[in-house]
């Protein structure tokens, strides 16, 4: 049996006990990464194993000393490309960022580091987290490990696939609208996108900032909770940081869900909802209330109207944070150009892939003079009778349920011909970044190709705990399952 | 010209605060310093990089704000200013369009056509610009980032000017509350205070303002005179010839003495304001409030009515005395340590200013402290040196600030207090120059100076004077 | 059909707001997008939001500052180390003078 196809947690424990040293740990990584690589394509950069060992022997080295006793120290791990790492690629899966090489660390990835991490890669992403399957990455698309003709989902679709095709043991991702929760649902792995401010942004290439926040992907629950605990902190670097009051998410994982309300979105499973997510979502609702949850339907509203919201604001966001790639500070500069103005325009026209592109247009022009407040102050509006909508719902239950995704991971190349169409696939992710709620998705089962499907479940603003306390007592219930490209094992495994 | 014309004048003063670090990050504001030492993450756009208010720039807006009889927004917020240009890493800028901190005040300025109140619109923070070097041998522009990210605020005046004269006064007038705030030193020249000129000119007697341009890159007092004039007389004979002035940004050139619009097709003039989402918003509390407020120091205008109450000097006195902050801290220091007000006053007005002018410096630079000139004041006032030796003590103590009592011990500059000792002296000379002592005695008084003159001289100038015509007149009888 | 029609002008305006230059088949199918997504975004008009206050920040934090003390040294090697073209310590650019 392979390390890799053990939870982070467990692998930690191992190598606490001497079981497992971190060295080996990693090889077992850099292993799977090289045979399966090929065939899922999770990562933008891979870390030479020197360094990657280099680094496994300090971490030995500090964990021999007693000064590193966390659960995920010594563990391999896999960043997002849009987290700063000092001294490593980091591209955003962008050609405009082909070349940067950030000369600091985001504090999620600081966290970590703290923590024993082992990095040994940058996982590939929708060009600048802007795409719901991993397809609009300049470095090529990365495939599904349940079936490579399908899509990872995206935009954290190299984190999830690199975790499901057990190429590491866990990953960060980012989640704007859904970049977490969605992939994690079509590779059949657990991501949590925490309440907005839990996880510092300082580092995270910003996408919509007021939306953007960083989370753990992992194989199970007690994972992304040891993983939560050890990237979450306030940061006095992003004004926008919360001091939470609870950084002991491991605290939760208890199997009771006795008399937790749970309400049923009906808004959530109408028209777009595929029969098979339905149903094996629905079944899952149904282990929660064995087990003593009282479940009720209850209508939601305004669901369909987050997604306009959405694209106004995260475009508007975008068009600003993406002015800074200029090719005048780093990264790519237009070979050939005559003047400033056309240095500008021939660098991002080169350097910015299309979905980046027509994303920009869109936040510039609804930023625009004459249309700011139809288009922009209308949907934070929007954006505030959402938040409304879920305050209400909060005051009646602990959790609300539904699917992470109306559908099982498409094929390649079937999404990004009709962008409105891609656009609807987050519907039911997008808004909970508009709330700034925490939100989970749980491997609940795969369809009849055996595509992997995801429950989502949604808490109150800092109310992770009861998002893993449920996950947690509905993961009891069923085995972890391996996708079929880990099952195969890897020849090199020590 | 047969049309009477008014010129409309309203200011935008842009001025650096007096912060140790940047607004948005803990990099040093320090002048000079080789190009982009003083930056980071943050003030060079680096992607991933975040703001963090500094809470110094609040304080200081909040003062100059209630200085200038402004209503506080307590409930203020910062917006992203949309352009692409070299020295703004982000291509954005973070200000505040729609809530600025402080709204709706004035100031009272004084002209040769009598008093007058000029409304402030509004004052907003923002963040400064990097500094763009134009590279004539390599052909292409340097950006050093040094100045990126040092905190502004930016005053904007209602249209309420009419002149230059009436530009210069407002300008004097914020220079000096914000000099007596502490929160900038305000040098035109070096760009720490910054006016944009929004001029409009319509005939006499209508209501309807005419269309305005705004004039930039004005850094003195005698550019701005000039390129009002410049820009009034251009719009002026844009109408007289039936043509229409342009809404339009212009920059004047002070060497050649006129403008040029600074459009292009690249620019849109469209900045996309939206709120700053990396940024919480800044909530000033009652507390708050009263604290800044019970920290506000004595502003021009009530040191002006404290020293005539108080110290008794003259008006003409008083104007100079308060025209820096700097000049009334020494002044009322130095009275501190115990000196008489006129004589503190004498000094400052007398030497010090002429010091000043020879080499050519600003009040705000001078570098001597309060101790050193009490010191030496009381060196005369004990009788320990003359007032001629005290002003070549005070030349030095202009320049180098040092310790007058051991300076003149060192360099024995103290009066001969002996009368024995000075009497010998003054009889020798009298020996010496008899022709001296008969014009004297036969009625030519002048003689005397020619003998206190060659005591003095004798003396190396440590005599007291007095003491030297009281043993003369004694022994010339 | 789209509802919402973008003009040449628009798209060559967005174009300098945005810095981006595009082809003419590339602006052809960005009008069509932008055309598309703004219909998709018009359906927040059938949303009565009389009286609501648009919300930029998803909870109320405010007032978070850093005192007045300077942390940071000379990183200058470590900022221009992606700089795609420097000379004398600076970044590199085009002129922008005339």
């Amino acid at each position: 049996m392979s390390l890799m196809s053990l939870t982070a947690v467990e692998l930690g424990k191992k190598i606490k006990t001497g079981e497992v040293s971190v060295r080996e740990a990693a090889k077992a990584s850099l292993a799977a990464i090289a045979a399966r690589e090929e065939a899922v394509h999770s990562f933008v950069t891979v870390v030479p194993e020197e360094a990657v060992l280099a680094r496994a022997v300090e971490v030995q080295r500090l964990i021999d000393e007693g000064a590193l006793t966390g659960p995920l120290a010594g563990v391999p791990v896999a960043i997002k490309d849009n987290m700063c790492t000092r001294g490593l690629l980091t591209t955003c899966s962008s050609r405009i960022l082909g070349n940067f090489v950030p000369p600091y660390t985001a504090e999620a990835v600081l966290n970590l580091e703290k923590a024993g991490a082992v990095i040994v890669g940058k996982a590939n992403m929708d060009e600048f987290a802007m795409g719901s399957t991993t397809e609009t990455s300049w470095f090529g698309v990365t495939r599904n490990p349940w079936n490579t003709e399908h899509v990872p989902g995206g935009s954290s679709g190299g984190s999830c696939a690199a975790v499901a095709a057990e190429e590491c043991s866990y990953a960060l991702g980012s989640d704007t609208g859904g970049s977490i929760r969605q992939p994690s649902s079509f590779c059949g792995v657990t991501g949590i996108k925490p309440t907005y401010g839990t996880v510092s942004r300082y580092g995270l290439i910003a996408y919509g900032s007021s939306l953007d926040q960083i989370g753990p992907i992992a194989k199970d629950v007690t994972d992304c909770a040891a993983i939560l605990e050890a990237i979450a902190s306030h940061d006095a670097k992003d004004s926008t940081s919360v001091k939470r009051e609870d950084y002991d998410f491991t605290a939760a994982l208890v199997d009771d869900v006795k008399g937790m309300k749970i309400g049923i979105p009906r808004d959530y499973f109408g028209k777009g909802l595929d029969g098979e997510v339905k149903d094996a979502i629905l079944r899952a609702a149904a282990v929660l209330e064995e087990k003593g949850a009282v479940l009720e339907e209850f209508d939601l509203s305004l669901v369909e109207y987050a997604i306009p919201a959405y694209y106004v604001i995260a475009s508007a966001e975008a068009s600003s944070n993406l002015a800074r790639f200029d090719g005048v500070k780093y990264a790519y500069r237009s070979e050939e150009f005559e003047g400033l103005h056309q240095m500008y325009k021939k660098t991002r026209s080169e350097g910015f892939g299309e979905e980046v592109k027509r994303r920009i247009m869109l936040g510039s022009f609804v930023l625009s003079s004459g249309y700011y407040d139809a288009y922009y102050l209308k949907a934070l509006r929007t954006k505030a009778l959402i938040k409304q909508a879920f305050d209400k719902a909060f005051a009646r239950y602990d959790l609300i349920l539904g699917p992470a995704a109306p559908t099982t991971a498409p094929r390649l190349g079937e999404s990004l011909s009709d962008p409105i169409k891609m656009y609807l696939g987050d519907i039911y992710t997008i808004s909970v970044n508009l709330a700034g709620l925490p939100g989970i998705s749980v491997p609940c089962g795969t369809d009849s190709k055996g595509l992997p499907i995801g429950m989502q479940l949604i808490g109150d603003c800092f109310q992770e705990k009861k998002l893993f306390r449920a996950a947690y007592a509905y993961e009891q219930t069923r085995a972890y399952e391996h996708c079929p490209l880990a099952k195969k094992g890897v020849s090199e495994d020590e | 010209m047969s049309k009477q014309y008014e010129t409309v004048i309203g200011l935008e003063v842009h001025v650096e605060l007096a912060t140790k670090t940047k607004i948005f990050c803990s990099c040093s504001t320090r002048f000079g310093g080789e190009p982009n030492t003083h930056t980071c993450p943050v003030c060079t756009g680096m992607p991933g990089s975040l703001p963090v208010l500094n809470k110094q720039v609040v304080e200081y807006a909040v003062a100059v704000g209630l200085a200038t009889n402004c209503t506080i927004t307590q409930n203020c917020k910062f917006d992203r200013k949309n352009y692409f240009y070299p020295d703004n890493p982000q291509n954005y800028q973070i200000s505040q369009l729609y809530l600025p901190i402080c709204r709706n005040g004035h100031v009272d300025i004084e002209t040769a056509e009598g008093p007058k109140s000029i409304g402030i619109h509004e004052i907003h923070m923002e963040e400064d610009a990097g500094k763009l070097i134009h590279d004539e041998w390599d052909d292409c522009t340097l950006v050093d980032f040094n100045r990126s990210g040092v905190p502004l605020i930016e005053i904007v005046s209602e249209p309420d000017m009419r002149s230059a004269e009436e530009v210069i006064a407002y300008l004097d007038k914020l220079r000096l509350i914000i000099q007596y705030l502490g929160a900038s030193d305000c040098k035109l020249q070096e760009g720490s205070m910054r006016a944009d000129v929004n001029l409009s000119v319509r005939e006499a007697g209508t209501e309807k303002f005419g269309t305005r341009t705004e004039m930039k890159n004005l850094n003195s007092f005698k550019a701005i005179a000039r390129a009002i004039e410049g820009e009034r007389e251009r719009q002026i004979a844009i109408l007289e010839d039936g043509g229409q002035v342009i809404q339009e940004t212009r920059r004047w050139d002070d060497n050649k003495e006129c403008s040029y619009a600074m459009r292009s097709k690249e620019d849109a003039q469209d900045y996309r304001y939206f709120p700053e989402p990396d940024l919480v918003p800044v909530v000033i509390s009652d507390e708050w409030l009263a604290e800044i407020k019970s920290r506000q120091p004595e502003l021009r205008d009530e040191k002006r009515l404290r020293y005539k109450e108080e110290y008794g000097i003259p008006e003409y006195d008083i104007d100079i005395l308060t025209s820096e902050k700097k000049l009334a801290d020494i002044f009322e220091e130095t009275i501190a340590l115990g000196c008489k007000p006129k004589e503190v006053s004498n000094w400052l007005m007398v030497e010090t200013m002429r010091l000043l002018k020879e080499a050519d410096m600003d009040a705000s630079d001078l570098s001597f402290s309060p101790k050193n000139l009490a010191a030496l004041i009381g060196l005369v006032e004990q009788g320990k040196i003359n007032r001629t030796v005290a002003k070549e003590v005070f030349e030095v103590l202009f320049r180098e600030d040092m310790d007058p009592v051991s300076y003149v011990e060192e360099k024995g500059l103290i009066m001969v207090q002996d009368e024995d000792a000075l009497r010998s002296t003054i009889e020798e000379i009298v020996k010496n120059n008899p022709q001296s002592v008969e014009d004297y005695r036969s009625g030519k008084k002048k003689a005397m100076g020619f003998l206190v003159g060659q005591t003095m001289k004798a003396m190396k100038g440590k005599a007291d004077p007095a003491l030297v015509n009281k043993i003369l007149a004694e022994i010339l009888g | 059909m789209a509802k919402n029609v973008i003009s040449d002008e628009t798209i060559d305006y967005v174009g300098i707001l945005a810095k981006l230059e595009l082809s003419p088949e590339e602006k052809e199918q960005a009008k069509k997008d932008m055309a598309n997504m703004l219909d998709y975004i018009d359906m927040l008009n059938e949303l009565d939001t009389t009286g609501v206050e648009p919300m930029s920040h998803a909870f109320p934090l405010h007032n978070v500052f850093r005192e007045d003390v300077v942390v940071n040294g000379n990183d200058r090697e470590n900022m221009l180390a992606n700089a795609p073209d420097r000379k004398d310590g600076c970044y590199k650019v085009p002129k922008t003078v005339e």
